[in-house]
């Protein structure tokens, strides 16, 4: 059994809150696709304009497990002062440390990034990192009290599913104990089923469901995606072999010539 | 005195975190603030004194992926 900081999840598919055509899609989206993971975020706000009440409200009627994030953070400190606003907002200790290193791909910056997370473990957070497929990366999170691990598929928002393979299936093999879960980059659920199989504990996604024709019923496709990626994990796939072997016996054939 | 609300310069009375956020309008709506980027706590807004030029973030739950 996999514990995401000693809490079992109903389901392994964490999903996106974000660019959805309409609250009620978005709330549909979640029904439909049995997610049990919202992230979430903190934003400005003017005074009166009462948009942040009005989706709190909506957040907890999703009734799911709520994933704060530090979306578009640059610094440590930035990403540990936005963690705090977001712990008080949401009322969680869950994090989803997200620490920006460059503009045009997204990618995490992983030194703010093990600065911000050893100092939220050390306030209690249940820290929650963006990261890549760097194995000497992964060490360094896990030292600074990590106790799940987030690395990405491919660049946020791209859809272009498992860039790096290897990568991802050497960090998998290296901490077999540590819950991961793959982070962005995914556009397919067949993509979401693949790193399922590969060992993944859950997929976390956004753009995939949000930007896709009916998201309610890309939705649902992922949550089954992650199913089935699961129990195929789960009942131990056979070895692949070059050479072919019949599956029908040759024995009792029929002597037609 | 001027400060610093969410990026806008802003002429205001009051000194205090808790009673600048009622002078704002903000009343008691559902917000997290951060004064010169560090967090001030919900419980720490009545002892949180504001200067000229400060800083203030004011935020709120919002979609997020």
């Amino acid at each position: 059994m996999t514990l995401f900081y000693g809490t079992e999840l109903p389901t392994r598919l964490m999903l996106g809150t974000s660019q959805y055509p309409s609250p009620a899609i978005l709330a549909d989206a979640f029904r439909r696709s049995k997610a049990s993971v919202a992230t979430v975020s903190v934003r400005r706000e003017a005074a009166g304009e009462a948009a942040g009440e009005g989706f709190w409200r909506l957040v907890r009627e999703l009734d799911v497990q709520v994933l704060p994030n530090t979306a578009g953070c640059h610094s440590a400190d930035e990403a540990i002062t936005t963690a705090r606003m977001a712990r008080e907002l949401f009322e969680t200790d869950w994090i989803k440390l997200e620490v920006i290193g460059h503009a045009d791909t997204l990618q995490p910056d992983p030194f703010e990034l093990v600065t911000a997370a050893r100092q939220l473990s050390q306030d209690g957070f249940k820290v929650f990192p963006y990261t890549t497929e760097d194995i000497v990366l992964a060490d360094r999170l896990l030292d600074a009290g990590c106790e799940v691990l987030m690395p990405w598929g491919a660049p946020i928002g791209t859809g272009l599913g498992i860039i790096n393979r290897y990568g991802l299936e050497s960090l998998r093999a290296q901490y077999p104990d540590v819950p991961m879960v793959i982070d962005a980059g995914l556009g397919l659920p067949s993509q979401a089923a693949d790193v399922m199989e590969m060992g993944y504990d859950a997929v976390l996604l956004n753009t995939a469901v949000a930007k896709a024709g009916d998201p309610a019923a890309m939705a649902e496709a992922f949550g089954m995606a992650v199913t089935a990626g699961q129990m195929a994990r789960i009942a131990d796939p056979m070895e692949p072999r070059d050479m072919a072997a019949p599956s029908t016996p040759l024995i009792g054939k029929a002597f037609l010539e | 005195m001027k400060i610093i609300v969410n990026g806008d310069s802003v002429a205001v009375q009051a000194v205090s975190l808790d009673q600048l956020l009622v002078e704002l309008g903000y009343g008691d709506a559902r917000v997290a603030t951060a004064v010169n980027g560090a967090f001030v706590a919900r419980d720490s807004r009545a002892d949180c004194t504001l200067s000229e030029g400060d800083r203030l973030e004011v935020v709120t739950p919002r979609q997020g992926g």
